[in-house]
Order: C-alpha cells, then structure tokens, then sequence
C-alpha cells in the first residue's frame, strides 16, 4: 500500500477517556491495508477498520509524545500517545489517505473474503428476498400489482426494480406522476397489512410550486385510495415540520414524504398537494427534521457525551440541547401514527428487514446523516419499552450499525438498487446476513415470546420520559460506563441450559419407560439396569454441561470489575459468552447419540 | 385518647379512583382508627380495599352540589381520588383522615394493633443485635472490644446500648470523648475489612468551637485505632460537608478535627481514590449524610452485605441502631403542605443509590427492586415496628421490641420471597465498584413513576426471568430423583 509508511510502532499509550486517574495501556500499533490494530501488553488487541474512521486529529506535542485522537463512526474514540512526533505524523497522514476512499472499488467489502465459495456467496445473498417479501404481505392480489415500469429505472433511478402499485393504475398514469414528483420518486406501495387491507405508500414531495396540478398525480393518488376498498380516506403525511414548508424547495432532498391510508386519525392541515384536488384525502405533519438538522443534533449529541468530568446538570443540559432525544419521539411518534396495527413483533425479525431500508441509506460520505442510527434508536427504545416483543437483542442493532459504516459487506454499499447493479456487488462482495444468521445465538432476545397476543401490536408510550440516552451506542466502547454485569448473557445460557436440562430429563423418561416394558417381558438383566445409572450418556452430557458451561460462564460474565482495561468492546462480552458455549454442540452430540 | 373522638362520621357511599389503569372501585367507605376502608358491597367480590391512614401525605376536598371530591396524596407517591355521595359525609371523613393521619403518639400507632396470623410476637426483634457484628469482627482481629458503656443510653442517647470500640480504649475514656461530640456520637466502628485489615468508624462532629477546643481522650481514641490496624497505618477523616460548611459549622460549637492533634489522619472533603487507610465519617450530627455513605461503601466492599440477610442486617445496624431518626425525617414526604425542617428523603436517598447499584451489577444483589420498594414503603408507613421512632432509646421506652412484629419477620416469610428477591443473584466475592457518569445514573422509574406509569410489559418480562431461573431450579433439582425413583426390581 503506497500510502502505509510505517508499519509498527511501539511504546504507544491508550488512554482511558473516562478514568479519573488517567489509566492508560502501553502496546504496540500496527497498520496494515484494512486495519488499525493495537495490541496492548496483556495481548489484548484493538481493532478499527479504517472505514470507521470519521475524524483523525493530531494534538500539541507533550513532554510523554505526540497525541492523535481518532474519532469513529462507530462512536468509538481513541486517545493514542506516540512517543516520537515523526510516527505520530507518519500514521496521521497513512489514516487520512485509508480513511477516505474516492472509489467504491476500493472500500472493504471488494476486498474481504471470508473465505466462502460463490454457490454459499449467492445463497447469502437471497437470503433476503423482496418478492418473498411482498408474498409474505399477500401480494400481489387484486388491487395491487408488480409494475415493470422501472425495469430499466428509466422512471426512477433511485428505486428498484420491482414496484407494486395499484392494479387500475396504467403506465401512462406512473410516467405522468414521476415526472411531477422530486427525482422521479412517485407514490407505491411500501407495506401492506393484509387483514386491514390497508398501504403505506411513499413518494418524494411534487416539484412544482402551490398551484400547480398534476391530473396524472391525482389519478394515481385516487388509484391507491380504490386500492384500499375497506377504507374510506387515505392520508397523506409529511414528515417534514410545518415552518419548512415554506421554504421547501430549498431543501430539495428530505426523508421522505409517506402516503398513509387507514388511519382513522381526523389530521387537519394544508400540504402543497392541493387538498381540493385530491378528493378523500386527508394531509398530516408530523414535524421531522431534514437531515442537516439531524446531523447537527447527532454531533451536539456527541460533543456531551464525549466531555470529561461531566456534571449531572452538564449531562442534561446538554442532552436537552443537542435536541436529538426530541428527534427520536417526533420520528417514534409519527412511526405510532403510521402503525398502530404495523409494527408487528416480526417485521423486523432475522432476515426480513432492511432490504427496503436500503434506500434510505446513504452510503456517499459527504451525504451522511443519522437516519439510519436513528431508526436503530428507534426500536431500541420500543425493545427497552416491550422486552418481550422482539426477537432480537441490543446486541444485534449494534452489530448492524457496526456494518453500516464498515464497508465490509456489500449490503450497505451504493445509494439504490440501480447502482448496487452497476457495482456488481451481488458478485463481488459479501451479505451481511448469513454472517449475523451463523451467530444469532449470540443476537437472540431470550425474553422474547412469539404466542403474546398483547405484542402482536405495540403501542408504544411516547411520554417524555420513556425517551432515554442510549449509553450502548454512544458509549459502547467506554466500558467503565456500563454495567458490569449483562442481566440478557445471563438469561440467554439459563435458557439453553434449560432446554438441554429438559431434553436429558425427557431422554432419562423414555429410557426408563424402554426398561419397565423389558422388565414386565421379564428380560430385565442387572446391566440393562446399569446403564439407566449416572453412566447413561444423557447424564454424561449433562454433568459435564454443569461443569463446562455454567461455571467458565459465570466466571466471564461475574468477575467483572470497575477497573478492567481501558478499552473493551461491548460485543465482545457476547463473545466470550458465546466461547463458552460448548452446551449446544455437546448436546447435540449427546442427542445423537441417544437416537441412533 | 380515644379514636372514637376523632372519627367523625361511620360511613359513606363513595367511589375510588386509584389511577388510569386501574378500574374504579364503588362502596361503602369507611373510617377506623388506623384505615380507610372501602368495602365493594355484596353484589361484588368480598375484598376490602384497605389503606393506613398513616400513608397519607396531604389531603385535599372539594365539594360541588350534594357530592364531593377528596384527593388523597401518599407517602408512597400514590395518588387516590374518593368521590363521596353528601356533602356533610365528605367533610366530616376529610377532617377524621386529617386527624388521625397526623397522630404523633408512638404507642397508638398501627403497629402496636397489628396481629398477623402466622407470626409470633418478639420473633425476628434479636435477629440482628450488635452483638452478632461483633463477633463478625472479633473473629477477624483483637484489636476491638464490644462496649456496654451506652447500656443506659447515657453516653450518647442515638446509639445502640453496645457499641464496638478499640479495645484499648477504657468506657472512661469513650464517656469523655462522647461529651466532645456533638449528640454524643463519639467514633465507633462501622465495618471492618479483613482483606486490608483496615477499618471505617462514623462519628458526629467534634465540639470544637471558635475556641478551637480538644480532647485529649477522643485523640486518643483515633491513635488507638491506627495502632491497632497495620504498623503504620494512615487514617482519613471524610467530612461529608464542604469545607465551607465545616468551618461555618465552628461558629455554633461545631467544627473539624485539627490537624495537629491527631497525627496520622488527613481531612478530606472530597471522595477518595483507592488506597488502604482507616477511615472516619461523619458530617454534623453523624445520623445522615454519613450513615448514607457507611452503609453505601459497605454494600460495594462486602459481599455478606449484598445477600438478603445481609442487608436486612446493614440497615438494622447501619441505619436503625445506628440512629437515624426515622419518625422525624420520615414524618412526611414529597406532597406534605407543611414542612417541618426535620423532614428529608436520606433514606430514599440511600435506597435509590442501591438501586442504581443493582442496575449496574444485576447479577450480585440477592435482593430485587421489590425489597426496595417494599423499605421505602415501610420506612414512611408500616403496620410493623421496625421502622417506628428515632433511636434506641425511644424504642426501649416505647416497647417496640415486646409489642410489634418487626418488619424482616414479615417479610422473611415464604410468600413475600418472590416479590423481593432477584432471580438472578449469584455470590460475587469482589467489590462491585460503580460508574458515577451521569450517563451511567437513571431515574428510577419502578419508584418514581410507580403509580403513574405502570411498566407492564416489563413487569411481565420479570416473570419470565423469574420462570426461567425457577426452571432451572427445578430441572435441575429433579433430574437425580428421576433417576433415583425407578423402581427397584
């Protein structure tokens, strides 16, 4: 790598940003193609990829060296002290260069193998499937169809493919509508709630000024309001506040402008989109900021929670300025108006989630804005207020937030489906998918209960202050921050002792059941009784599960302590929970066994 | 006194409403001596609705035609809203919940009436006497004594009759170091640490005055101490006040150890960093602020203090026997119209600190949010003694012992376990040291937001812990009997 000109220094101090005696760790720094690594003197190893890396900055000399401080994207931050100047410069300028790449082909992603073969590449890729995904809605049926209409995104650059839009609505009607709509993005359908028969549907905001009228725009918004037979109206939200609306094409890009039918919600307001000429339509605002706005709140956010020496009332005035917790409930409460009979306990279960909220994202560096964090607060807030309602831990959105700036998988890569295409990422990089799905042991909310009918529609509270400052996130690499214990590790291995406990018992059952019909045959012999004895293979198992698992796992997860090295990822608690868990395997093994 | 005198009216139809998520209750409302009773009449469930008239805070009428309104306001921070048919009814039940809310007598409290089933009189009252501490201790080191020098309560009126005590040093000596301090409360020891062998001790103030007065006795006593820890030992003395109040403190015959006359201690204002000295507390009068941060270092340093038993006997020791005064400062709480200035929340406080404890390490408390709740409950309102009065002292006068049940009788009882225990606990050995960033702290909303916000989802995520480690349990427990139960041939 040309831009790498040192390779290894030693000598260097990690700092522990929030220790009060200012602890740090002495270690070594490497810098390779991908990585930054740092190893301190017990042999504990820092990894940051260089795509994580938002900011590098290199400080004043001081008399102990030359400090560069490394803010990631991952809200991790790292305080290095390199004793010689001449290294310190060297690695500013080698992470300048690694952390901005010009070219796509350059990100991680084209270059990471994990070592799989392409047949287990494809397969990871259509582990998520968009029409399997719109079957699961009950579509197509007969008020709404797959329109071919963006097959060359000729319409549309910015969306798929595969678009579902009302049965009667005719080419000519989505062509006319596109071009009245911001970048071509005209209303279809998002999601369909099969019992209700109701639609959400999302557009961008029409191009042209109050008075203009579009009729083909019109049919098409009277066509989605035939297509939900069962309701009378059909609302139009804008996620924008008001006091924009004045000023609305100076702000061309926006979140998105949702079209919601269903709602039996009597929302008053004008929008741009005449009220009169769209007959049964009702218009909503529900105040979400643009992303420019989001993104200043997130750095506000930022700039708190990374002060030393905080003061309770700094933490909540600056909480309480940054305004970002203010952004989540506008977004939650406009997700509540949407949903009510939405948000089911599944949506966002493994596998079946973002395919349609990748084009929310955007993967162009000068284009970043937190939407996407946001979203993951989002269902944070409503898996902290319904423990039981989601089959995914805390764990799990922080990994997918980890990716979304790793450029490791394709997944997130590229602005729409027309440029993943030309990427050719399907071919050239990795899913993220299979990868979460080989650990979601470790990803799995062991509260979670799938027969609650009370969870088959959350009703989110969004009172103030059920709206918390999520410490893992914006934390998540300070460990002297968190709790030292993890209540969630704790219960997912009981679980699985548990279910390994009852299968053995189950086992033992039938055994004794098999020896009490050989015994009334009157073929019972002294060894045949034996072998129901401790030395059963079951018991076996599950002596040695007591022994394997409960007593290294508690160990790992129990003698945590306030004044554990500086730096210790979160996750990584996951993993040496997970290490210690040869109870599955065993058990399994011990199963086979039995059967066969 | 008769209660006779102070209910004014027998009964009342009235309806109750208790929150947004609960139904209203109708009945027939009625006011005895200790509560306010609500009974459904006999078309509905026989199950009376039952509040002590000791947990309201403030109270508040209303009334509009031939109906009114009361609003009742609770130590617990529960809210309760009585619709009464009449207006003459209305009034005279407001006046009797006045009244009898607001009794100051000890000995006609609820507590000295209250006969639960199943438990015996006197049971639970020695669970925890000072004596088992000491032996704690004892067995640890020589160089402390248990002291009946306070058996008549002479020497300081605020602490238990035994106190431990270097053994070096005579009752004489305690007897001239105790008038040195403001209420008496001369240093005694707190906890002993066996891995470092040092200790904490808690005192008041010292008397020194604007004269800068000493005590050759009490320098004595906190010399002995150094003495008798490892050569060498240092000691710190952590004023929990600033150093502003400390010196203001002089000019009403207070003030701070000087620095010469105890060598080998250092005063510190401010928390201190982890280091193996000997440490005295205390504030001004020695029953708030420093009994807050005794029993808080203990619960991070003591393993035995974080089980069930254990903290049960902290807050017997550390809070009861030690003398924090319970009926002045619990008299009241947060919706009181009037105010007495001996009023304050050190209890809560203190509570709400564990609390945050436990969210931090939810595995090493045996104990659960639910005991919490239940001591703040009882330490405001209790139809149990434990919490009744200010000392030792008025206990014994009183007969609290021989005349309530005690609280931890209550709830040591099988049923009550549940609701107060952590499913989760396993022994930790280490300190448990906390995070004390802000972003670290949370309101603790199962107290706070208790009545207002009933957290229902999460309570139900509880059960499901609970029915996991019960699973377990009895998995577990049943798997070699299985075994064992096959019939013999």
């Amino acid at each position: 790598m040309e831009h790498i000109r040192t390779t290894k220094v030693e000598q260097v101090k990690l700092l522990d940003r929030f220790s009060t005696s200012n602890k740090s760790l002495t270690g070594t720094l490497y810098l390779t193609a991908t990585h930054l690594l740092f190893i301190d003197s017990h042999q504990k190893e820092t990894w940051i990829l260089h795509h994580h890396i938002a900011l590098v900055e290199k400080l004043a000399l001081t008399t102990s060296g030359c400090p560069l401080v490394i803010q990631c994207k991952n809200f991790r931050i790292v305080h290095f002290i390199v004793p010689r100047e001449r290294d310190c410069h060297d690695i500013y300028n080698s992470l300048l260069q690694l952390s901005k790449q010009a070219k796509y082909e350059d990100l991680y992603a084209f270059s990471y193998n994990p070592k799989q073969n392409d047949s287990e590449r494809l397969r990871g890729w259509q582990l998520v499937d968009l029409t399997e995904e719109y079957k699961r809605m009950g579509l197509p049926n007969s008020n709404w169809q797959l329109s071919d209409a963006n097959r060359d995104y000729k319409i549309c650059e910015t969306y798929p493919r595969e678009l579902y839009v009302p049965r009667i609505a005719s080419k000519p009607i989505i062509v006319g509508s596109s071009k009245f709509r911001s970048k071509g993005r005209f209303p279809v359908l998002s999601y369909y709630h099969q019992n209700k028969e109701a639609a959400i549907c999302r557009c961008s905001q029409p191009l042209s000024g109050f008075s203009a009228r579009c009729l083909e725009d019109e049919h098409l918004l009277q066509a989605i309001s035939k297509a939900n037979p069962a309701n009378r109206y059909m609302y139009v939200m804008d996620t924008r506040p008001r006091h924009r609306m004045q000023s609305w094409w100076a702000t061309q890009k926006d979140i998105g402008r949702i079209i919601l039918n269903a709602m039996a919600n009597r929302a008053a307001g004008k929008g741009y989109e005449n009220e009169d000429n769209y007959s049964n339509i009702r218009f909503q605002f529900v105040g979400i900021e643009n992303i420019h706005v989001m993104r200043s709140s997130l750095q506000k956010l930022l700039e708190v929670s990374g002060s030393r020496g905080l003061s309770v009332s700094d933490f909540y005035s600056g909480l309480e300025g940054a305004g970002w917790l203010r952004h989540i409930k506008a977004v939650t409460d406009a997700a509540i108006f949407l949903a009510k009979v939405l948000i089911e306990k599944d949506w966002i279960s493994f596998g079946h989630k973002y395919s349609d909220r990748c084009g929310h994202l955007d993967g162009d560096p000068k284009e970043v804005s937190p939407v996407f964090t946001q979203f993951l607060e989002c269902v944070w807030h409503l898996t902290e207020q319904f423990p039981q309602a989601f089959e995914f831990n805390e764990a799990f959105l922080l990994q997918i937030h980890e990716h979304i700036h790793s450029c490791q998988f394709g997944n997130f890569i590229g602005n729409c489906q027309k440029e993943r295409e030309e990427l050719k990422l399907k071919e050239k990089t990795y899913s993220l998918w299979p990868f979460l799905l080989h650990d979601q042991k470790k990803y799995f909310n062991p509260l979670y209960s799938s027969t609650s009918q009370k969870l088959a529609v959350l009703e989110p509270n969004t009172v103030s202050f059920n709206f918390k400052f999520w410490r893992n996130m914006y934390h998540q690499f300070d460990r002297t921050l968190h709790p030292r214990q993890s209540v969630f590790n704790i219960i997912m291995n009981m679980n699985e002792q548990n279910k390994q406990l009852q299968k053995d018992v189950k086992d033992l059952e039938s055994q004794i059941k098999q020896h009490k019909n050989k015994q009334t045959d009157g073929v019972l012999t002294k060894e045949l009784l034996n072998s129901v004895r401790p030395e059963s293979p079951a018991l076996k198992t599950s002596l040695c599960l007591k022994e394997q698992t409960l007593l290294p796992v508690k160990d790992a997860l129990r003698t945590v302590e306030g004044s554990s090295p500086a730096d210790n990822r979160y996750s990584e608690y996951a993993d040496e929970f997970s290490k210690a868990e040869p109870a599955v395997v065993s058990s399994e093994y011990g199963v086979a066994r039995m059967t066969c | 006194m008769e209660f006779s005198e102070l209910i004014r009216t027998g009964q009342a139809q009235a309806e109750l409403l208790r929150g947004p998520e609960m139904p209203p209750l109708r009945g027939t409302l009625c006011v005895t001596g200790h509560h306010l009773l609500l009974s459904p009449g006999p078309q509905a469930t026989p199950d009376l609705w039952l509040l002590l008239l000791r947990s309201v805070d403030s109270i508040e009428k209303r009334v509009a035609g031939d109906a009114g309104t009361i609003t009742l306001r609770c130590k617990d921070l529960r809210v309760l809203q009585l619709d009464i048919e009449g207006v003459e009814a209305t009034l005279d039940i407001a006046r009797s919940i006045e009244a009898l809310s607001s009794l100051e007598s000890v000995i006609t409290s609820f507590p000295f009436f209250y006969r639960p089933k199943g438990l015996r009189l006197g049971e639970s009252w020695h669970f925890h006497p000072p004596e088992r501490y000491y032996k704690r201790v004892a067995r640890e080191t020589r160089a402390w004594r248990l002291s009946e020098a306070n058996e008549d309560f002479s020497l300081c009126p605020s602490y238990p009759r035994a106190v431990i005590v270097p053994r070096t040093v005579d009752d004489d000596a305690l007897a001239r170091s105790a008038r040195f301090r403001q209420g008496g409360r001369f240093p005694v020891l707190s906890y002993y640490h066996a891995p470092s062998g040092t200790v904490l001790l808690r005192s008041s103030q010292p008397l020194t005055g604007p004269q800068k007065r000493r005590c050759a006795e009490d320098e004595e006593l906190l010399q002995a101490v150094l003495a008798g820890a490892r050569p060498g030992a240092r000691g710190f003395i952590v004023d929990t006040r600033s150093a502003q109040a400390a010196k203001q403190a002089r000019m009403t015959g207070g003030g701070t150890e000087a620095k010469s006359a105890y060598p080998g201690w250092k005063r510190l204002h401010r928390p201190l960093e982890r280091e193996g000295a000997c440490i005295l507390v205390h504030g001004a009068e020695g029953t708030d602020s420093t009994l807050l941060v005794t029993s808080l270092a203990q619960l991070i340093l003591d393993p035995l203090s974080r089980t069930m038993a254990g903290f049960q006997e902290l807050i017997e020791r550390e809070w009861i026997q030690a003398g924090h005064p319970f009926q002045l400062r619990c008299a009241h709480s947060a919706f009181s119209h009037t105010r007495p200035k001996h009023e304050a929340p050190i209890f809560l406080l203190f509570l709400d600190c564990v609390w945050q404890l436990g969210r931090q390490f939810p595995l090493s408390l045996e104990f659960g949010e639910g005991m919490l709740l239940a001591l703040f409950d009882h330490s405001y309102a209790s139809p149990f003694g434990t919490f009744l009065c200010n000392s030792e002292k008025e206990r014994c006068l009183c007969e609290v012992r021989t005349r309530t049940h005690s609280l931890w009788s209550g709830l040591n009882q099988p049923k009550e376990q549940r609701k107060l225990r952590n499913p989760l606990y396993a022994p930790n050995p280490l300190a448990i040291w906390p995070s004390v960033e802000p972003q670290s702290l949370r309101l603790w909303q199962g107290l706070f937001l208790r009545w207002t916000h009933p957290p229902e989802p999460s309570e139900v995520a509880w059960e499901k812990v609970w029915q996991i480690a019960t699973d377990q349990e009895k998995t577990e427990g049943s798997q070699p009997t299985d075994s064992a139960s096959e019939p013999q041939p």
